[in-house]
């Protein structure tokens, strides 16, 4: 008989500055570090992120290796730690002052430096002098984006944005370029990002450690129309906003600021302060009617929505196959705007020109969705202004009213009532159990109880709920993150996807971890601000849109009924295919020099790539030449005409074709020809 | 204009297609992809680089990225005879500098500008060619000359002019 002795088997440890530390499954040191309560500083890690080690702050020495950056060293047994040698702390030290020295150091100046990670870091490691000098002269301003300002001048190239872009949002509109001391993060081909493939989400700017990417501020034009006593300034508050905003004045993350929100703003001038939750109702009526609508129409496969403008600009850019899934619904923020403009002037008996609508967003997307041109009418955008959650903070500090000591005020009628539905929109997974509250009530013929369906629920990046209502099946996608987005595109192509409706949400736990929310804020806030609009929701008297007597009395006195034609005029929209660089030359096949020649471009963008564009170009090239056309003709491969729907496009003259192949491109040149010899 | 110079984009294009082809399109051979379009472009154009990452499904940025790293890619258009003076500490001290002056000032060129706008020339320098033996080096294309003066480096300038422009005229 054998001896056994059973006992717990001992937990690996290692020591960290001459204490014993439990190893716990932990991915590196450095969070391990972390967890046994020590701050290590670093720049350029971040969890949701891949481990990077550039930044050289978070080093530690670890016996008989030497000094390493703990953020990728996997932890072992054994291992003798430490942090805090007189090494390491001039190490640090040095580092930043480096760092600094090639920093544009206007920190007075800087909108980032009450949140700038270079500047705590510099003060908490004390580094009270900079030995270097700036070598280079300034890089200018890129002011090309409507939603976001690079500084270029400000970039201390930790990449966390580059691999945001790339590993989050499977974008990379943004990388390294050039290297040693000319190293930059630039888009492509060093142009602005309002000329590449970036969707505005600001992503980058959330995850920036300095100022070198940050919103774009539209504070001065609100002050200038607030001050201004001909102006009726009216707001709208999306969900988001407040369980974030007292972030930055004082409270704690997720603590719902409504009431003293609507106050802040009626001191800053504000007339009328509304919620964005109440049009979020009505995209959800909108959108679940209009999904049903589809279904009825034999319309198979899922439809995605269309509120996050970020996501849309993507669908539009890489997606366009895809753009009759999106649900044509303008987002809660246009809704309002429609609305704005055709209601409120008479409402609050106001001249039309003397209405200026406000959104304050969680987003910095939606700075670029207010400036699309169909939301404009006559030249005046329906909404004239976008502040982010940072703006509107940042107002109200300028203005010195002590937010903490407010008395809470409620937002104006009519646009307040919203149901809990709505309010769930800031979260990921809101708009999902907002359509299934509607369609429940509405498929059952309003015998559902009003029932929670936990969509809203969960944190992670990609979540499903299946709903059984009167035997018909609702099985919903909820996805943030473009590049888990794309996953489910791909499965759409392959035609294996099952869902009725799928929500994305480009930011990582939807809107409450936007871009214009207060910074810093890593997961752990993010999930805090969707718990206190789930807390908001619980609380809310109403379950679903279809409670909201408001919205009821919207359709029978203005817009008719869902989806009908008054409806759809103000709350619905159309998607474009959009080119994913700016204006290019085109690449220059053949140079022909008659006076008469014609111009022809074959799309060499993506989709008509993909479509076999460049077997046209060929093609053509070669006909033309073994036609003894080349002297008649310029030929180039251009980018992107626009049309990804229906390439490839081929453009003789000015005149696109679509569909096009070399036999038809050349018959079109070769007509084009003899309308010139003929003429 | 002469009927190969009216198609040559064509060629071109058709040797860049076929270069994409002959890698497999793959991604991951982005870098040889680059040097063997160089080699037929004599530079990379911006285009043709936004080509590159519609083929190969890469961020347009990550091969600018690429191509902006290397010393060896270049952006801009290059001339037909590249002069590369090597400025490596051997060759300086043996007086590099002078010779990169005169052939500036024979080309009409400076440090920014570093191509002749008929794209016949383009003289950059070099940290170090490895020949420190026949310091000052100059390079034009593949051919090495070794203690190079002011002088020579002209006279070589020179003769690539007389044997080209009776070609081009």
């Amino acid at each position: 008989m054998q001896n056994t002795v059973t006992s717990k088997p001992a937990v690996p440890v290692l020591t960290l500055n001459g204490r014993s530390v439990e190893l716990g499954g932990e991915r590196n040191l450095l969070e391990l570090i972390r967890k046994a309560g020590i701050d290590l500083p670093t720049f350029c890690y971040h969890s949701e992120l891949s481990v990077y080690g550039a930044c050289r702050l978070c080093l530690v020495e670890i016996e008989g290796r030497g000094i390493q950056a703990s953020c990728a060293v996997t932890p072992e047994a054994g291992l003798k730690v430490r942090t805090d040698t007189a090494d390491l702390r001039e190490i640090r030290r040095t580092n930043i002052e480096l760092l600094l020295a090639s920093h544009h150091q206007g920190c007075t100046t800087c909108g980032k430096s009450a949140a700038c990670r270079l500047l705590e870091l510099a003060r908490r490691l004390g580094v009270d002098t900079v030995r270097f000098t700036a070598r280079r002269p300034p890089a200018p301003l890129d002011l090309t984006s409507p939603a976001l300002v690079r500084d270029p001048n400000k970039c201390v190239l930790c990449g966390d944005c580059v691999r945001f872009c790339h590993e989050i949002q499977g974008i990379g509109a943004i990388d390294f370029a050039h290297r040693g001391s000319a190293a930059a993060v630039v888009p492509a081909f060093n142009r602005g990002l309002g000329e590449v493939e970036c969707v505005h989400c600001g992503q980058c700017a959330r995850v920036c450690p300095t100022g070198a990417i940050m919103p774009r501020s539209e504070e001065e034009p609100v002050w200038k129309a607030l001050q201004d006593p001909g102006k009726t300034v009216v707001a709208q508050i999306a969900p988001a906003v407040r369980v974030a905003l007292g972030e930055t004045l004082g409270l704690a993350p997720g603590e719902d600021t409504t009431g003293r929100l609507s106050a802040a703003m009626r001191r800053l001038g504000f007339a009328k302060v509304y919620d964005t939750a109440f049009t979020a109702d009505l995209t959800v009526i909108e959108e679940a009617e209009e999904y049903l609508r589809r279904r009825a129409a034999g319309f198979a496969g899922p439809m995605f929505t269309s509120c996050c403008p970020a996501w849309v600009r993507y669908s539009e850019l890489a997606a366009s196959d895809l753009l009759p899934r999106l649900s044509s619904c303008r987002s809660p923020q246009q809704m309002f705007g429609a609305l704005a403009r055709d209601l409120l002037p008479k409402q609050l008996g106001v001249a039309p020109e003397n209405l200026v609508v406000v959104s304050i967003m969680p987003c910095t997307a939606k700075k670029y969705e207010a400036g699309r041109a169909e939301f404009a009418h006559n030249g005046r955008r329906d909404l004239d202004a976008v502040l982010t959650t940072q703006e509107l903070a940042h107002m109200i500090q300028g203005a010195g009213v002590r937010f903490s000591e407010l008395v809470p005020e409620p937002l104006d009628m009519p646009f307040a009532c919203t149901s809990g539905a709505g309010l769930l929109f800031g979260a990921s997974g809101g708009v999902s159990e907002a359509v299934l509250r509607y369609a429940a009530a509405k498929l059952s013929g309003g015998a559902a109880p009003a029932a929670n369906y936990g969509a809203a629920d969960g944190t992670a990046a990609r979540r499903e709920v299946t709903v059984t209502v009167n035997e018909i099946r609702l099985r919903l996608g909820m996805v943030y993150g473009l590049r888990e987005a794309q996953e489910i595109l791909k499965e759409v192509r392959a035609g294996t996807c099952e869902y009725d409706l799928i929500e994305v949400m480009a930011c990582p736990g939807g809107c409450v971890g936007g871009a214009g929310q207060p910074v810093p804020a890593g997961p752990e806030t993010t999930a805090r601000r969707a718990c206190g609009l789930r807390h908001a929701a619980a609380a809310a008297p109403l379950h679903g849109a279809q409670d909201n007597p408001f919205i009821t009395k919207l359709y029978q006195e203005h817009l008719g009924e869902p989806g009908g034609p008054r409806a759809h005029k103000l709350l619905h929209t159309k998607y474009q295919t959009r080119r994913r660089l700016g204006k290019s030359d085109g690449l220059p096949l053949i140079h022909g020099q008659d006076v008469g020649r014609v111009k022809v471009s074959v799309c060499l963008g993506t989709s008509c790539h993909l479509r076999g564009s460049q077997k046209v170009l060929r093609g053509l090239a070669k006909a033309l030449e073994e036609r003894g056309l080349a002297e008649r003709v310029e030929l180039t491969g251009a980018f992107c005409h626009e049309r990804c729907d229906r390439g490839p496009a081929v453009t003789v003259n000015g005149q696109v074709f679509d569909h096009c192949t070399a036999e038809l491109a050349l018959a079109q040149v070769e007509a084009a020809l003899a309308v010139a010899t003929g003429a | 204009m002469s009927a190969a110079a009216t198609i040559k984009g064509s060629r071109q294009f058709d040797a860049a297609c076929a270069i994409l082809d002959r890698f497999g399109r793959n991604p991951t051979r982005l870098i040889p992809i680059l040097q063997a379009l160089q080699e037929e472009y004599r530079y990379l154009p911006g285009e043709l680089l936004a080509y590159v990452a519609t083929a190969l499904g890469v961020p347009p940025a990550r091969v600018y990225g690429v191509a902006t790293f290397y010393a060896h890619f270049t952006l801009a258009p290059r001339g037909k005879y590249v002069i590369r003076l090597c400025d490596g500490t051997a060759c300086h001290v043996k007086n590099s500098i002078p010779i990169l002056e005169a052939l500036r000032q024979r080309l009409g060129l400076t440090a920014e500008r570093k191509t002749t706008p008929d794209l016949l020339f383009t003289v950059e320098t070099v940290s170090c060619l490895g020949a420190c033996g026949l310091a000052p080096v100059v390079v034009i294309n593949d051919q090495v000359h070794g203690q190079v003066t002011p002088e020579h480096a002209v006279a070589l300038v020179e003769e690539i002019i007389a044997r080209e422009k009776p070609a081009a005229a």
